[in-house]
């Protein structure tokens, strides 16, 4: 275990290790809720409640809870803030809550969490864990951001429901239906490492297909 | 017989092997594994029970403003509206003893200024082509014709079969026909009084629609019809 400072742990998953782009968590929820960026966005910002809450949890407990029942009690802690933000969201935000419909209820099945608990909250103290947790769900909340952006655009010529285009936009509809969330994850994927390798000094190195040639005679 | 006997000693040498490489029984009594586990649950209880408490008042509220709503679009705005309780093929007033009022199956009856009934809104639901349509429709015994129609929840495909709720013309196609309806190509349903244009490539969701309208007027129509005859007959 490298020691780290504070503002790393709550830096580095936002971007340089984001959940989505670069751990590649949590692929579920990506595909599933975001069709619209309220949708995305929503759905980051839930996620977040949950492993700010349950990372604070079993931190503090940390040492208390034994290694048989480890995983056991955190499944348990997260499983109890799913349910309590399903209930919040549907109280306090109703139109979203139909939206993201049974999603909120998967939030436990979302290995970005349970990943989090094992990886650092089992380990660390509170404060650490609290921040770390913070930065996973902003970089997550980014991430679902950012593919529901491309779809939203895409598929219906709004952003967060403001048309941007005319009347005469004809909208590219695979992207509002399971499909386009494979396709814009993929065109972001492509674009992350596309940028990524200009920045090692491959200067010279150009979108598909060439790109692809390029990285083979690399390796 | 020889079989299992050259196995036995096999499996048991295999055994003992495993016991040696297994880690050392934990040093922690199951007596406190089984208290934390308690304590864990019931302080997660708790705090659900809690939010459940503040949260079930605000999502029923929304949900009596949403049927409200619902309800005033599929009668063209009534001047005011009761809840009758479906049980036993009659409808009654008021909720049998015992039973939840919002649990149970209800349709709405919808007056006019002067007091006179001007329709029944219901609820009603059925397959459609993802998962179940919830809908609301306006029905006028009398005339046995349909007032409106709005759906409720729906999960059809964006851009396709959503259309049966954004697509305003299809919705306006429920504002008169008499029951059953019966859906028919744009255009065809000319003279046709029980006609419904359907959406073109959004076939399936909108005969899940009319399917759920006809089942649900076929299933309720005698508790109307003797509803507005024991009214009329006591004024």
């Amino acid at each position: 275990m490298t020691a780290t400072r504070a503002i790393e742990d709550f830096v580095d998953p936002i971007w340089r290790n984001n959940p989505t782009f670069v751990q590649m968590l949590g692929m579920c929820p990506t595909m599933a809720v975001t069709n619209t960026v309220i949708n995305g966005f929503s759905m980051g910002v839930t996620t977040t409640f949950v492993l700010v809450g349950s990372a604070f949890f079993v931190s503090l407990f940390r040492k208390s809870v034994p290694n048989e029942v480890r995983i056991t009690t955190s499944i348990l802690v997260i499983a109890a803030f799913t349910s309590l933000a399903d209930m919040f969201v549907a109280a306090l935000a109703p139109t979203i809550y139909k939206a993201l419909g049974a999603f909120i209820a998967l939030i436990v099945a979302n290995c970005v969490l349970l990943g989090r608990m094992e990886a650092f909250a089992q380990k660390r103290p509170v404060g650490r864990s609290v921040l770390d947790s913070l930065g996973t769900g902003i970089g997550f909340t980014l991430g679902l951001s950012c593919v529901s952006a491309v779809r939203e655009i895409l598929g219906n010529g709004t952003f967060a429901g403001i048309h941007l285009f005319g009347p005469h936009f004809q909208p590219m509809l695979i992207f509002m239906l399971p499909p386009g969330g494979f396709l814009a994850l993929g065109f972001w994927l492509l674009f992350l490492s596309y940028l990524k390798a200009r920045k090692k000094g491959h200067r010279r190195v150009r979108l598909w297909p060439v790109v692809v040639t390029r990285r083979k005679v690399a390796a | 017989m020889s079989v299992s006997g050259g196995h036995a000693p096999k499996s048991a040498s295999l055994s003992t092997e495993m016991a040696a490489d297994a880690p050392p029984p934990p040093d922690v009594r199951p007596s406190r594994l089984i208290l934390i586990l308690c304590s864990f649950g019931a302080a997660c209880g708790l705090a659900l029970a809690l939010a459940f408490e503040w949260t079930q008042p605000r999502i029923d509220a929304h949900q009596a403003m949403l049927t409200e709503a619902a309800v005033r679009e599929v009668l063209r705005g009534p001047d005011h509206f009761t809840p009758l309780y479906v049980s036993g093929g009659t409808l009654t007033a008021t909720a049998p003893a015992g039973a939840d009022p919002a649990k149970l199956d209800r349709v709405f009856v919808g007056y006019d200024q002067s007091g006179k009934a001007i329709g029944f809104a219901i609820p009603a639901s059925g397959p459609g082509f993802q998962d179940n349509l919830k809908l609301i429709f306006g029905y006028d015994p009398a005339t046995e014709q349909l007032i409106g129609m709005k759906l409720v929840d729906q999960r059809e495909t964006p851009g396709i079969g959503d259309r049966i709720e954004k697509d305003l013309a299809f919705v306006q196609e429920f504002a008169g026909p008499r029951t059953p309806i019966e859906g028919v190509k744009a255009g065809r349903g000319q003279g046709n009084a029980h006609a419904v244009d359907m959406i073109t490539g959004a076939t399936i969701s909108s005969r899940a629609v009319i399917a759920i309208i006809n089942k649900r007027v076929q299933a309720l129509a005698p508790a109307l019809q003797n509803y507005t005859q024991q009214q009329g007959g006591a004024r």
